[in-house]
Formats: C-alpha cells, sequence, structure tokens
C-alpha cells in the first residue's frame, strides 16, 4: 500500500485528479503534480509559511499535510485570488504598500492573511504582527505587509 | 500606465513591474521549472565535522526504485578541476600597501578524500523524484575514519593545532596588516587607553527561497542551458565553460525569480558546475533545489569574528590611536577569498578621522561551513568594534556617546577626504560626499533628543524599568567594479531594450532600469522592455553583489544610450532634413526643437537604421541601433548612516525589547525613493534579527546545532519594531546620476546600536555587551549580584 | 526533506482505527495533525512502517461540556479550541494557553490528542492537563483505560500509552466558581515552543486560597506540576511573600536543560518569572470571579 492512489481535490473551485504516493506531501502534489507553483515551499517543516493554502477554508501549512489526505478537500490557493485580469484588494494593497519583494513569501503571506482577517474580527496592529508571525519574510522587513493586511482588515470584505 | 512626467521618473516611487506576475503566483523560480524528461538530484552530504573518506559504495543506492544515476566525489575530482578561479584577485594598489600572506585552499566540487564540515557533499544521486533520490542517497554506504574537528578558531591557529588543509601546513591560510601614522607611538603617548575584546557571531543571508539550480543539455548543438538561484549569471558560466572545456558561448545561464540572496548567491557553488556536468553526462534534464536543512549546513554562513583592539584618545574624547587585531573564521574554505576580512579593515575608521591606525587580520580554517559575503560583508564585524568603543570611551570620560562621536567626526568641509588606507579595489580610500555630523544630530533628533530620553531613563529607573538609548553611525563603500555591461537597442517596434548584468533577487531592478532608461531616452516607461540575468542578452556581466547595480549598471546604461542616442539622432537628422544640433528626443519620438510637429518616432528611425535596401540611414554610417558599454567605476562611492534606537529590558527575563529604530541613511541621490525604503528596512531587520535572533552555533564536535528554522531563527512581524528610515540624497559627483550604492547598508549597524543600547540601559550594573548575538540570558544575568 | 516511505490507512470509524492499530506492530504510527509528525517524517526522523491516519473517525473530534467536565475529543482542532465559548467559561486555562500553540495555520491542523500524546515538554497543552489533573481516555482493542495526568507523562516524548493504544479524549474539570486562572509564557519568538511557560489556577474563599494547581511546560523532561508550591498558597492570601516562596519553590523543583536557545540555569530564572507572572494574573482573576 505505499503503491500509488489517485487523489481528486477541487483547487479553486476546479475538480483535480492525480496520482500520489501516500508519502506525497500536499505542497508537491499541488506543485509537481498539478501544475500549481504559485504556492511555495521554504522549510518543509512548517516554520515558514510560505506554503500555506486554504484547506476547507481555513489556512493550513501545504508541507505538513499528505496529498492523499486531502482527497476530497478543497484547497485554495495563491493562483485563485484573482478575478480573471483584476487583482484580489489584498493583492492590490500588497503592491500599493511594496509588501514585496522577492515575491517568495507573498503567496503564503496572502492566503495567512486572508484566513486571518476573517478568523478574528477588528485586528489591532499588534494582533496582525502576531498573527502574520505565521509566515516569514527576509525582504522586506515587514511593515508593508502589516499596513497591506491592516488596510485590508479596516475596510476589506470578509 | 504611467505618462512620462516632464520631471523623468527618476526619482519618483514608480510601482514596480515585478509585483503582478508574483502576485498572481506567475512567478518562476528554479524550483517551478519542469524540463521534459528531468531528474532530481539529491546530494549526499557529510555528517562528520572532519574524516578521511575511506569508501563509498552504491550498490544498494543504485538498487533503489528510481534511482538512475550516481557519482562520488573522487571520479568527479579527476573529471573536473576545483573552483579556483573565483578568487577575488589583489589590485596592485592594495598590494603594494597592504602587507599580506595568502595561500587559498582550493575546493574540489566534492569531497573526494576528506570531508572538511558536516553538510559538505561527498557524492550525488539522480532519480525519477527527489522523494525517490533521498532514498537513494540513504542507501549510499559510505565509510569514514574521523580526524579530530577544528572548531575553534583560536584553537586552529595555535601549533600543534589538527590541520585542514595538510598542504597548505597551516590553518591561518591568510595575514593582512595595514597601518597609516605611527600606531604604537600614538597609543604610548595617549593619555586614555582602553582594550577590548569583541566577538561577532556567525548567521547568514538565509534566503527564503533555498539556492537550486537546473540544467538541460542540447547534444545536437552541445550546447548548455542552466539555470541558478544565482546573483552572478554571468560568473556561474565563466567557470562552467572553464571546467567544461566549452565555449562560453555555448552556455546559456540564467537566473529565473530569485526569492532573495542577500549574497548568500552571491558566488559560484560547486552545485552550480555540477548540476550542468550531470546534464551532460547522463544526457537528461537535472534539477537540484536545496532543501532548508541542506541549506543551513552548506550555502555561505557569514561575519564570525574575534577581535582584540586598543583605542587611545585625549580627555575631550579625540581618539589618537586605534588598533584592531582580529581573527575571521573562515570555515573548511574561503570561496571570496580575503576581501571580506580586508572589507572590515577598510571600514574601522568610519566616518572618523583618526591619525594613527593599524589593522591586523588573521584568515582562519575550521572544520565549519565556508563563509563568504552576506550583506555588510565584513562591515558589520568592523562597525561593532569602532561603535562599542566609542561608547566606551564616552563612558570612561564620563561623556555622551553622541558627544564623543561628534568630536571625531570628519565634517563636511573636509570632502573629498582621503582615509589614507586603500580600497580592495586598490585605490586610496576618499569619501567623496556627505555630512556625517548632520546625519547623527537628525537621528538623535528623530528618536527624541539625547536629554528628554535621559531624562525618561532616570525615571524610569526609578520604576524598576530599564531604557536604553544606542547609537551607531558608519561608512560603506558602494558601488564597487571591476566593471559592469549594459546592452542597449531600439528593436524594431521602437522600443528599448536593454539588458544588463545585473541579477535581481528581490530589489525591484526591472522597475529601476526601466526607470533610468526611460528618463534617457524619455519615452514612457512602458517603452522599456529590461533583460536581466541571462547570459544571452549581454556577453560580460559581473553581478549583483555588494551593493553595485544601481551604481554600475545604471552607468552602464547610461553609457550604450549615449552611443546609440547618437546614432538615433544621425539618422533622424537624415529623415528629418535637420541638423543633428536642432534634434531633441522627446516622449518617443525626435523633433526638431520647437517645433514639434516635425517628428520622426523611434520606430520609424529603427527602420531607417535598419541593413538592407530600405536603409535610409547617412551614408558611411553602421547599420543598426545597438551598443554594449562597460562601465568601470573608479572606485567605490561612500554611503554612510547614522542609527538610534531605544530599547527595554525586562529585569525578571532578560528579554530586549525595541521600541524604536531610527537609521539616516545617506545613498546620494534615489532613482526610486519607495525601493530605497523597502531595501534599508529589510537590510535593518536582518541586522536585529543578527543582534537578537540568528546566530548559527556548533558544538565541540563540529556539529551544527542549529540546522533548522525551529533553530535557526529568522525575525517575524511580531519581533520587528517600528522603524523610521530618514533619506539623506547628498549626490556623488562620481557618477553620472549621482547614485550611491544602498542594498546592505541597513544590516550593518543594528547588532551594535543594541548592543550600545542594551549596555546602555544596564549602565546602573557595569555590564558591556561585546559579544553577539545579544542572549536575553546575559541580559537577564546582568541583574545578578556577581558572585 | 521529503518522507521515507510508509504504508498509508485512513479508517473511518474507531474501532477500525484501533483494530488497524493492534494489528499494524510497534512501527505504526497514528497521524492526527500531523504538525509534529509530519516534519519528523520530512526529517526522516520518524520511520513508520505504516501511518494510521485518523482525521476521518468522526467520534474523536469535539468539545462535550458536561458540567463538572468538559470532555474534548483527541482530534479535536487547537484552532476549534481558541474559538470555543464552552472551552473559554469552563476551561479558561487551556483556552488562554491554546494562543500560545504556534500560529493560526497550524492550530488549523495541530489536535489537543495529538499535542497531549505527543509529550513535548515545551508544549502548553500538556502542562494544562498536567495543572488541571486532566483524565486520559485511552483505548486499545483490549478496553478503556483512564489515566490521570499524574501518571501519563513519563518523559521526553513519552506517555503511558501502549503501542496498541490511542488516546481518545481527554476530560477537563470545570474550573470551580471563585477561581481565576491564567497561562504565563515566554519564547524566543511569537508562536514558539515555550522556554518556560507556567500554568496557574487558584480558588479563592474569602480571600484564602482554597485550591491551588501549579504546572509548567519547557522546565523538564515532562510537564511538571508543583505540589510543594501549591501548598505554599494553600490558605494564604497570595500576598507577596507567599507568591515569592511559591516562586521560589518553582524555580527550585524546575529540571531544565541546556540548549542553543537558554541554558538551564536561565530557564529556572525564567520558571520564577512566569510563575510570578501567572499567578498574580490568576489571583487577580479569582478575586474578580469570587
Ligand atoms: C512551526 C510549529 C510550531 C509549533 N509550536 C508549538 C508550540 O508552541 N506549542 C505546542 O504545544 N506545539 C507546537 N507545535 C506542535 C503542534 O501544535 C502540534 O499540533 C502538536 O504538538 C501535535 O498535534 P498533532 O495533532 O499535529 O499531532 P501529530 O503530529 O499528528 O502527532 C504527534 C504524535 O502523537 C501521536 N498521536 C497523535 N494523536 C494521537 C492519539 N489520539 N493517540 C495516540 N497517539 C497520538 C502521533 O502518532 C505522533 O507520534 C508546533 C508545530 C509547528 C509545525
Ligand atoms: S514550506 Fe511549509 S511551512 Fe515552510
Ligand atoms: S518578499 Fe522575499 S521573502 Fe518576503
Amino acid at each position: 500500500m505505499t503503491a500509488k492512489r489517485s487523489v481528486t481535490v477541487t483547487v479553486n473551485g476546479e475538480a483535480r485528479t492525480g496520482e500520489a504516493e501516500p508519502r506525497m506531501l500536499l505542497s508537491d502534489f499541488l506543485r509537481e503534480t498539478l501544475g500549481l507553483t504559485g504556492t511555495h515551499v521554504g522549510c518543509e517543516h512548517g516554520i515558514c509559511g510560505a506554503c500555506t493554502v486554504h484547506v476547507d477554508g481555513e489556512a493550513a501549512r501545504s508541507c505538513l499535510m499528505l496529498a492523499v489526505q486531502a482527497d476530497g478537500a478543497e484547497i485554495d490557493t495563491v493562483e485563485g485570488l484573482a478575478d480573471g485580469e483584476t487583482l484580489h484588494r489584498l493583492q492590490q494593497l500588497f503592491s500599493k504598500h511594496r509588501a514585496l519583494q522577492c515575491g517568495f513569501c507573498t503567496p503564503g503571506m496572502l492566503m495567512t492573511a486572508l484566513d486571518l482577517v476573517r478568523h478574528r474580527p477588528n485586528l489591532t496592529e499588534a494582533e496582525i504582527r502576531s498573527g502574520m508571525a505565521a509566515v516569514l519574510c527576509r525582504c522586506t522587513g515587514y511593515e508593508g505587509i502589516v499596513h497591506a493586511v491592516a488596510e485590508y482588515a479596516s475596510g476589506g470584505e470578509r | 500606465m504611467t505618462a512620462p512626467s516632464p520631471d523623468g521618473y527618476i526619482g519618483r516611487s514608480v510601482p514596480r513591474r515585478e509585483d503582478r506576475r508574483l502576485l498572481l503566483g506567475d512567478g518562476s523560480y528554479v524550483a517551478d521549472l519542469v524540463l521534459p524528461g528531468m531528474v532530481h538530484a539529491a546530494f549526499a552530504r557529510s555528517q562528520l565535522a572532519h574524516a578521511r573518506i575511506v569508501s563509498v559504495d552504491f550498490a544498494r543506492a543504485m538498487d533503489e526504485p528510481g534511482a538512475a544515476f550516481a557519482l562520488g566525489g573522487a571520479e568527479l575530482a579527476g573529471e573536473m578541476p576545483p573552483i579556483g578561479g573565483m578568487q577575488v584577485t589583489a589590485p596592485k594598489g592594495w598590494a603594494d600597501r597592504v602587507d599580506h600572506r595568502i595561500t587559498l585552499p582550493p575546493q574540489n566540487l566534492m569531497a573526494s578524500d576528506r570531508v572538511r564540515y558536516v553538510g559538505e557533499a561527498f557524492a550525488v544521486v539522480c532519480a525519477d523524484s527527489r522523494y525517490a533520490a533521498e532514498d537513494a542517497v540513504e542507501a549510499i554506504d559510505a565509510e569514514f575514519e574521523p580526524l579530530a574537528a577544528v572548531v575553534d578558531p583560536e584553537a586552529a591557529a595555535s601549533p600543534g593545532a589538527e590541520i585542514v588543509h595538510p598542504d597548505i601546513g597551516t590553518n591561518a591560510v591568510a595575514e593582512l596588516y595595514v597601518e597609516k601614522g605611527d600606531v604604537a607611538a600614538a597609543m604610548a603617548a595617549a593619555p586614555h587607553r582602553v582594550r577590548r575584546r569583541f566577538r561577532h557571531h556567525r548567521y547568514a543571508a538565509m534566503p527564503l527561497e533555498c539556492r537550486g539550480v537546473a540544467a538541460e543539455y542540447d547534444r545536437r548543438t552541445d550546447s548548455l542551458t542552466v539555470w541558478s538561484s544565482t546573483q552572478v549569471v554571468h560568473w556561474v558560466r565563466k567557470e562552467l565553460a572553464f571546467a567544461l572545456g566549452m565555449a562560453e558561448e555555448k552556455i546559456r545561464v540564467l537566473a529565473p525569480d530569485v526569492g532573495g540572496g542577500f549574497g548568500g548567491k552571491g558566488h559560484v557553488y560547486p552545485e552550480d558546475l555540477i548540476i550542468p556536468y550531470l546534464a551532460r553526462r547522463i544526457g537528461r534534464p537535472v534539477r537540484w533545489v536545496e532543501d532548508r536543512h541542506e541549506h543551513i549546513l552548506n550555502a555561505a554562513h557569514s561575519r564570525d569574528n574575534i577581535h582584540d583592539a586598543e583605542i587611545g584618545f585625549d580627555d575631550t574624547g579625540r581618539i589618537l590611536a586605534f588598533r584592531d587585531d582580529f581573527i575571521v573564521d573562515s570555515g573548511a574554505y574561503s570561496p571570496v577569498g580575503a576581501g571580506v576580512a580586508y572589507n572590515t579593515t577598510a571600514h574601522l575608521l568610519g566616518p572618523y578621522h583618526v591619525d594613527n591606525f593599524a589593522g591586523g587580520t588573521a584568515v582562519v580554517v575550521t572544520n565549519k561551513t565556508p563563509n563568504a559575503p552576506y550583506r555588510g560583508a565584513g562591515r558589520p564585524e568592523a562597525v561593532q568594534v569602532t561603535e562599542r568603543l566609542m561608547d566606551i570611551v564616552a563612558d570612561t570620560l564620563g561623556m555622551e556617546p553622541a558627544e564623543v562621536r561628534l568630536r571625531n567626526m570628519i565634517g563636511p568641509e573636509r570632502m573629498p577626504y582621503e582615509v589614507g588606507l586603500p580600497y580592495r579595489d586598490g585605490v586610496p580610500m576618499t569619501y567623496d560626499s556627505g555630512d556625517y555630523p548632520a546625519s547623527l544630530r537628525r537621528a538623535i533628533e528623530e528618536i527624541g533628543g539625547v536629554e528628554a530620553f535621559r531624562e525618561r531613563q532616570d525615571k524610569a529607573r526609578a520604576e524598576g524599568r530599564y531604557l536604553g538609548l544606542g547609537l551607531g553611525c558608519y561608512t560603506e563603500g558602494t558601488g564597487v567594479g571591476p566593471f559592469e555591461g549594459a546592452t542597449v537597442k531600439v528593436d524594431a517596434s521602437g522600443k528599448i531594450v536593454v539588458s544588463t548584468g545585473a541579477c535581481p533577487i528581490g530589489q525591484g531592478h526591472e522597475t529601476v532600469f526601466a526607470q533610468v532608461t526611460a528618463d534617457a531616452w524619455k519615452v514612457p516607461i512602458e517603452d522599456v522592455v529590461v533583460l536581466l540575468a541571462d547570459t544571452s542578452t549581454l556577453t560580460m556581466g559581473y553581478g549583483s553583489i555588494a551593493s553595485r547595480s544601481t551604481v554600475t549598471s545604471s552607468a552602464a546604461i547610461g553609457d550604450a544610450s549615449d552611443k546609440v542616442k547618437a546614432k538615433v539622432l544621425a539618422v533622424a537628422a537624415a529623415l528629418l532634413e535637420a541638423s543633428e544640433a536642432d534634434l531633441e528626443l522627446r516622449d518617443g519620438k525626435v523633433a526638431v526643437k520647437g517645433v514639434p510637429e516635425m517628428s520622426v518616432t523611434l520606430r520609424e528611425v529603427a527602420a531607417a537604421a535598419a541593413p538592407g535596401w530600405l536603409s535610409r540611414r547617412p551614408e558611411g554610417s553602421e547599420a543598426g541601433l545597438e551598443a554594449t558599454s562597460y562601465y568601470e567605476p573608479p572606485t567605490v562611492t561612500w554611503a554612510y548612516a547614522s542609527n538610534a534606537a531605544i530599547v527595554e529590558v525586562e529585569p525578571d527575563t532578560g528579554r530586549v525589547l525595541v521600541e524604536r529604530y531610527v537609521e539616516v541613511h545617506d545613498a546620494g541621490r534615489l532613482v526610486n525613493p519607495g525601493l530605497a525604503d523597502g531595501q534599508v528596512k529589510g537590510g535593518l531587520v536582518q541586522g536585529l534579527g543578527g543582534a537578537l535572533y540568528e546566530s548559527i552555533e556548533y558544538d565541540e564536535a563540529g556539529q551544527l546545532l542549529t540546522g533548522s528554522f525551529a533553530d535557526y531563527l529568522l525575525p517575524t512581524a511580531a519581533e520587528t519594531p517600528p522603524i523610521e528610515v530618514v533619506h539623506m540624497e547628498t549626490p556623488t559627483p562620481l557618477n553620472p546620476l549621482g547614485v550611491k550604492g544602498l542594498g546592505e547598508g541597513g544590516a550593518i549597524a543594528p547588532p551594535v546600536v543594541i548592543a550600545n543600547a542594551v549596555t546602555d540601559a544596564l549602565k546602573p550594573f557595569g555590564v558591556e555587551f561585546n559579544t553577539l548575538p545579544i542572549r536575553w540570558q546575559d541580559v537577564r544575568a546582568a541583574f545578578d549580584p556577581a558572585e | 526533506m521529503k518522507p521515507p516511505r510508509f504504508d498509508y490507512r485512513a479508517p473511518q470509524g474507531l474501532d477500525e482505527a484501533l483494530d488497524l492499530l493492534a494489528d499494524s506492530g510497534p512501527d505504526a504510527r497514528i497521524l492526527a495533525g500531523g504538525q509534529s509528525l509530519v516534519p519528523a517524517l520530512n526529517f526522516r526522523l520518524a520511520r513508520p512502517s505504516v501511518l494510521i491516519d485518523i482525521n476521518g473517525v468522526a467520534e474523536l473530534a469535539g468539545i462535550d461540556d458536561q458540567g463538572d467536565r468538559v470532555v474534548i475529543g483527541a482530534m479535536t482542532r487547537q484552532r476549534e479550541i481558541e474559538v470555543s465559548e464552552d472551552v473559554a467559561r469552563a476551561v479558561p486555562l487551556l483556552h488562554e494557553a491554546t494562543r500560545y500553540v504556534a500560529h493560526l495555520p497550524i492550530r488549523t491542523r495541530g489536535t489537543v490528542g495529538g499535542s497531549i500524546a505527543n509529550a513535548d515538554p515545551a508544549a502548553e497543552d500538556p502542562a494544562v492537563a498536567a495543572a488541571l489533573d486532566a483524565t486520559m481516555v485511552c483505548r486499545s482493542r483490549r478496553g478503556e483505560r483512564r489515566i490521570a495526568a499524574g501518571g501519563f507523562f513519563v518523559d521526553v516524548l513519552t506517555t503511558a500509552l501502549e503501542p496498541d493504544e490511542m488516546l481518545v479524549a481527554v476530560e477537563f474539570p470545570r474550573i470551580p466558581s471563585g477561581a481565576g486562572a491564567a497561562f504565563a509564557e515566554i519564547s524566543r519568538r511569537d508562536g514558539d515552543f515555550a522556554l518556560a511557560g507556567v500554568a496557574a489556577q487558584i480558588a479563592l474563599t474569602n480571600g484564602r486560597v482554597t485550591d491551588a494547581r501549579i504546572a509548567a511546560c519547557g522546565l523538564g523532561p515532562a510537564p511538571l506540576r508543583f505540589r510543594n508550591a501549591e501548598e505554599i498558597l494553600l490558605d494564604s492570601a497570595c500576598e507577596t511573600e507567599a507568591i515569592e516562596a511559591a516562586c521560589d519553590a518553582v524555580a527550585a523543583s524546575s529540571d531544565p536543560h541546556d540548549d542553543v536557545h537558554a541554558s538551564a540555569a536561565y530557564r529556572r530564572q525564567l520558571a520564577a518569572a512566569m510563575a510570578r507572572r501567572a499567578l498574580n494574573a490568576a489571583h487577580t482573576r479569582a478575586g474578580v470571579a469570587a
């Protein structure tokens, strides 16, 4: 039973099926099997947060889930945020506040922030900083990220 | 998006071109590449710090499902030379002035007979997936005979120590000494002298994207395409051509989107050469994506110095003599030579005038991961020494630290100021422009003033709370040579296409160089195409290291643009039947001054300049609108900054909380202030990480103790204090745009600024923080009465 | 950093899961939230022959307020604890401690049962269980065992669970009326495992301590309960001297280790500091509740 098995997930609203060994991580399944390379991998031990996606509507580390565990789940990734050519409001705010440089942490930041804002209303700056501590950024020094999330939280759709 | 402003794009915070693809998840990093038929590589890495390799057997490894190929270091050593050509050479002006003895050890691409640090590769396996490759690596049967591990750099340099590289015969592989004035006499005559030992710990660039290399060999054309997460594509190509015996033009090296570098991807690594070699050898594309554990073990570390410094001064706090002898723990190899070590020496004097100075250095090899430049590259170590000493002088004399600094600072009236030492490019160091005292005064003002702080501090102490103010100033040579290249052309569509050797790692180069080019050409920025990090677009390039790209690439783009513009004007003059002197570039056209309706578009000029029957270029002129320039900076231009921070330390836990951090930074004219601000702030947070959280630790056996992100602690948003950056903009006279480099600056000062602030907070207990990082437990211990 | 090969089973009911566990031998591992186990797999530190994924066992999840106690199913996510008003009311210590467990996206998956069965000495949930002397409900095909926290945590990553046993629920006693609870922790960064964390719950009657419970994480090979410190507080009015004496007792009874993050001596100092914060806060809250 270490053999590959079929895994079907609904990714960004679309049913996708692929084969996975039981040991294959969800991050690798998304990236390698389904070709969704927007989700990044920075540590594979749960700390950097770059791999964060939404599993059934809540943020989770895709490097700490097996692909077989996601069978039947709804997965949302950074690729599903924009509406056609129009960036999601949080994506626009990231650009406005210079919340990205190399862009490697960005998908994890976006997915984490969206979950955080939904999870906890009326976020203070300290709560944003603590909530966004779930994802590491080595480039920006976080200021733009905190500002973007704060602006989104204060006026954004929930 | 943006109409060309009458004032141009330079100096405006133009939004980044890079953002859209990165926000959409459409960026493409090495790990995202899929090449048909590709195999995945994994390396077998030493678990011992120092050992002789007795045997490596691949029989079981090759039996693993999916295993395709395996290769050991000994076999590879027969096929490829050690990485040799990477050592930064010593220019004559430097070699004549600095006493030096340098015998740097060669580094085989993989260990062949001996492993010298935990993490050094001794074999590589290719397999159908990274999973299968790791299975096969585990199944390699390798036998080692352990040798004594050399871990402590001082012990390494002592007689009787185990020798890391027996061919060299000593672990002190480089020694440097440089002096100005007569330091011994001045020190002896000084009314006051203090000596201290300072230690700067080992920490690392730690980009969020680890390294990675993918390569594809085309047998038909005997050519290689290589994708590397690197800051130096041209350098990789040069080494590859040498190592594989191929023409450079048969090798294309690209860096796709790169997830940060900060110097950690700023030199050629063995994997940059091994992966392309494997692709050629086995005839299938090969991809290697470094994992985080590998990265911490194997990507270059940085810093790691021990300094013994002495300073002589008078009753007014004037520095009369300054001497620093220091050891650099270089790890097992020294991929970038003694350059970083000398950088430290060159930055010890900072913004201060000191007549008598000496710096002596020993670069020592140990059984640790090789040490190489990381953001700051030798400067944080220097600044730790000088700026701690400034505070110690102040403390000795009962003066304010700010006062001592101002007393010794070089005033703007002395610019340009000759330091009296050579820079590592061989040119005598000359501070080109700036107002150092104004910068410090501004930083103090921004933090709320010294007096107001002292009042607050006293009041807090009365309540059992401990606040501290820390200052830190530095100068930084930026935009170093030897050169950078750029090719500029006007293509048939009339767009301006520029390519340069800069390799972006997140700074926003595509945007910045588009701004520079749009202004040079007076075109809307949308009409500029920027090609970067691809050797196929530029014959010779250098790369993005050492705070140099905006300075050097911009100058090369400007120069190449001038050449092409001359041609454009000549062709347009012929088309418009006007004199060249009467023409100007405006809004994507060439027009007759004062007669806007008399104009031709760049597209029309490009068509006219093309070779062939339809060409309408002037008689005798060369076809095409294209030129390449190589900018060779005369020497570095000096950025500088002053920092001030307020910290509070918790008496019961020793926890250090940074309340506010201010940096007043001067990098000359800013092309894009928003992006410049982001560079400085990002650097500052790395410096704060180094001050309080990040540290690479080894045990006595040379085992790495911080091999995961659970133990190597990058600061998060929650640990990051409010940071204010004030930009002064004193242009440099050294280049046409007046720009200085700013990629590294932020990371230089925070460790010492926080050390100064914590020392200030604990002044009632008389404890000095001269060792980095600052550990809460040491802060906590300061509150206990000495035993 | 990819997991080694293993077999994978995803039972849909508890009996099926217990059968699999009984039949799969000693190298089988239960996969709950995976937030500790999967990193260990990725580093190849864990090499199970088979993973028994209990995420599909519906009867293991849920919070059941039974009045005198709250029964928390092993597969209840830490995220659910964080938002549960029942838990906030009845087991405020667990509620407060949960906010110190990692970060939200990790609590999305991580489970109370997983944390307690994993028995990481620096983890918060085991310390809360120790403080409140929670009951671990353990099942195997052989039957059920109810183990009090005091007998459950044995050593670093080691519990009293037998290889064929599964933790199915944890029963936390309801906080008595007139009692206050507080959790204090210091970690290197936001969300990191504790350098030292202290859980305290104090019940007051007429201003006198009638019940005190103090336990800690990060200060020994297993979560520690500080009976001597509790004794000191009993019958006191939590005046400064009593609290200080209790803090000294906590520090003295701690058994911390040295690592790159902190020396044992420093952890001991932190033990006292966190005990002081937790006890003062718990006392204040008890005063408010009384
Ligand atoms: C970055 C990061 C930071 C973290 N920080 C913290 C922190 O600050 N504090 C903290 O407490 N935790 C922390 N954790 C751990 C996390 O909270 C885990 O969720 C928790 O420790 C384990 O729960 P789990 O459900 O994920 O268990 P799993 O990882 O699935 O399992 C852990 C172990 O318990 C066994 N097990 C699980 N469930 C049962 C059961 N019902 N019966 C018997 N055995 C079982 C498994 O076989 C395995 O050996 C962190 C994790 C990460 C990735
Ligand atoms: S890759 Fe998943 S948390 Fe870092
Ligand atoms: S933008 Fe580079 S890591 Fe965040």
